[in-house]
């Protein structure tokens, strides 16, 4: 299969999957109890003229599937709904907090990667009690809940050290750099302690296969042995699960923006869910499950371009 | 081999030469990690389960004179801001953080085997179709689903189990469809399809034994992530509400007083918590080591 073909066949996929997924964050609103109507417009109910709107606005006498076309195309126009709790555009909303997450999650990501590949490496090469160390404390990584780590490292370092500030995202710039260290950390242990583990096993893995054995038994030295011949071959499982992990940080956020009272979508949600601000809740989860599906996508089609040896589209 | 004979030689009574040999099987199957984790958790089911006996107080009553007390004679991990004593909490909030993530699970686990099963036996467009659902499924974040279900239906324990419960399906349903669909191709299935079994009694009776060490493993693996799931979303105020005793509100109502430099409460339920999921997955990883190796 030609590279076009490939694509543009994956593309089609995931068209699918985001229309689908885009159908269900819709039909949501209809799965609630009570009429859509008493739901948008909150418990307290509203005027005659604000039901006239809020119908019209949701073409609330359409049937099922009119309305849904013409929500898909306002959502592609940009037009996510009005939040009648912050009395603003929802895009609005959506738009100024996005910048939040998507620092934290990036952060988060070269932190998991540089720990996640340096730890592995060291525990697989070094082996013995530093393997044994650096496995365990994965091990507790991958059983702490990002809050109880959020937690601990704002009690230690923010309230008893004061190292770090306790809340916000700061004044911007370095600032923000600052602010954002402790979240991202406690956002990217549970995924560092997993990427360690996987490191760990695709360097033992390559360690002791023959091309390595070759390379030893020509002299060549450990250290470009391990460049070229070990590590070269242990990054293709890495990638992949550092692409995945990064995909699943998106869901630790929403959980780490409310430890550390970011102001970011994550916060925006849980705030909407509570408030029974329902456009927000729809589009918030609706960015969160297209950033999602989108970011395995681009893992998926990104594979096959670092390993070679997967022909495109096998599906064997 | 010197155990075996040892055990032969001493042991007059048949009871104790089992008890033995029990032992021995037990600790083959789940290592010595395992059995450690085996051991703790234990140890916090029965302290869960047995809270209304051993539990010191009750944990609702407020003794504010104690308020934020540290370790003591009267409180054996102090109090918490409002004076209700912190081990009976943790001991009664365990109840909830295994019971709920225990629901999630067998939902989810009850789900995710019957659709793998159909898929397995049907095969061609039922398999495609339910294998395009659990991607669907996929595509959305576990956390996400509960916090959709919260939005729906007010916060409460039961809609976050249900939210949950569905985001957990695909997991289940997509190891033990690929362990069902081996089992499929096996010469035994088709020997009982020859006999003139239906693929319904098939399914059930022969390749459900066979995938059930899977099933069982896989369950138990998921049960760490449903835990931290669920502990979150109490954290955040939209799974059980207070005054109920949960171990991830009382990581919320500690982390407030570890703000104003009491940290005991959030350590312990942080604690407790973390060993919890660290007991499961241990043993979760070790079942499916043995499952893979059958």
């Amino acid at each position: 299969m030609s590279l076009g073909s490939y694509v543009l066949r994956r593309l089609g996929g995931l068209l699918l999957v985001l229309l689908v997924t885009s159908f269900l964050v819709f039909g949501l609103l209809y799965l609630a109890p009570g009429s859509p109507l008493a739901y948008i417009l909150g418990p307290r109910g509203g005027s005659p003229a604000q039901v006239a709107a809020v119908t019209r606005e949701y073409h609330l006498d359409d049937p099922f599937i009119v309305r849904y076309v013409s929500w898909l195309g306002d959502v592609l126009h940009g037009n996510l709904g009005y939040s009648i709790v912050y009395r603003m555009p929802v895009s609005n909303l959506v738009d100024s907090r996005a910048g939040t997450t998507i620092g934290l999650v990036a952060l988060s990501a070269i932190i998991i990667a540089v720990v996640g590949i340096v730890f592995g490496t060291i525990a697989a090469l070094r082996g013995g009690w530093i393997d044994q160390v650096i496995s365990s404390l994965a091990a507790v990584g991958l059983s702490a809940p990002v809050f109880v780590i959020g937690v601990a490292l704002i009690s230690l370092f923010a309230v008893s050290l004061g190292w770090f500030p306790t809340f916000g995202v700061g004044s911007g710039g370095f600032d923000s750099l600052w602010h954002l260290t402790l979240p991202a950390i406690t956002l990217s242990v549970a995924s560092a302690a997993y990427l360690i583990r996987i490191t760990k096993a695709a360097v033992n893995e390559e360690q002791v296969r023959e091309h390595v054995q070759t390379a030893t038994v020509r002299g060549l030295s450990s250290g470009v042995i391990i460049r070229r011949h070990v590590l070269r071959n242990a990054l293709i499982p890495i990638t992949t699960v550092l692409g995945l992990t990064i995909a699943t940080l998106i869901a630790g956020a929403v959980v780490v923006e409310n430890v550390f009272a970011l102001d970011g979508l994550g916060s925006l949600l849980v705030k909407a869910i509570l408030q029974r601000d329902f456009a927000v809740v729809q589009a918030v989860v609706l960015v969160l499950v297209v950033a999602f599906v989108v970011i395995n996508a681009i893992v998926d089609v990104l594979y096959t371009f670092i390993d070679p040896r997967i022909s495109l589209g096998s599906r064997k | 081999m010197t155990m075996k004979t040892t055990t032969l030689a001493v042991a007059k009574d048949a009871a104790q030469r089992r008890t033995l040999v029990w032992r021995q099987r037990y600790i083959d199957r789940f290592g010595v990690l395992g059995s450690i984790a085996c051991a703790i958790l234990a140890i916090i089911v029965l302290a869960a389960v047995f809270a209304p006996l051993l539990a010191p107080y009750d944990p609702d009553y407020p003794d504010l004179n104690y308020a934020l007390s540290g370790p003591g004679a009267a409180h054996l991990l102090g109090a918490d801001a409002l004076g209700r004593d912190i081990l009976s909490r943790l001991m009664y909030g365990a109840r909830i953080t295994l019971v709920g993530p225990a629901l999630v699970i067998l939902l989810s686990t009850v789900v995710g085997t019957i659709l793998a099963l159909v898929a397995a036996w049907r095969g061609r467009k039922t398999d495609a179709v339910i294998v395009w659902f659990l991607d669907i499924l996929f595509s959305v974040p576990g956390i996400v689903f509960g916090l959709i279900a919260v939005a729906l239906w007010g916060p409460s324990l039961f809609t976050v189990v249900g939210g949950l419960a569905v985001a957990y399906v695909p997991y289940v349903a997509r190891v033990v469809r690929g362990a069902a669909l081996r089992e499929r191709n096996m010469p035994y299935v088709a020997a009982a399809w020859l006999q003139g079994h239906s693929g319904f009694a098939i399914s059930t009776t022969q390749i459900l034994p066979n995938v059930q060490p899977i099933v069982i493993a896989q369950a138990v693996s998921s049960l760490g992530f449903a835990v931290i799931d669920l502990a979150a979303v109490s954290f955040l105020g939209l799974g059980v509400q207070p005054p109920a005793a949960d171990l991830g509100l009382m990581v919320k109502s500690g982390f407030d007083s570890a703000l104003r430099g009491y940290p005991g409460e959030a350590i312990y339920s942080g604690i407790l918590i973390v060993l919890i999921v660290w007991c499961v997955t241990v043993i979760g990883d070790r079942l499916l080591s043995n499952a893979r190796a059958m």
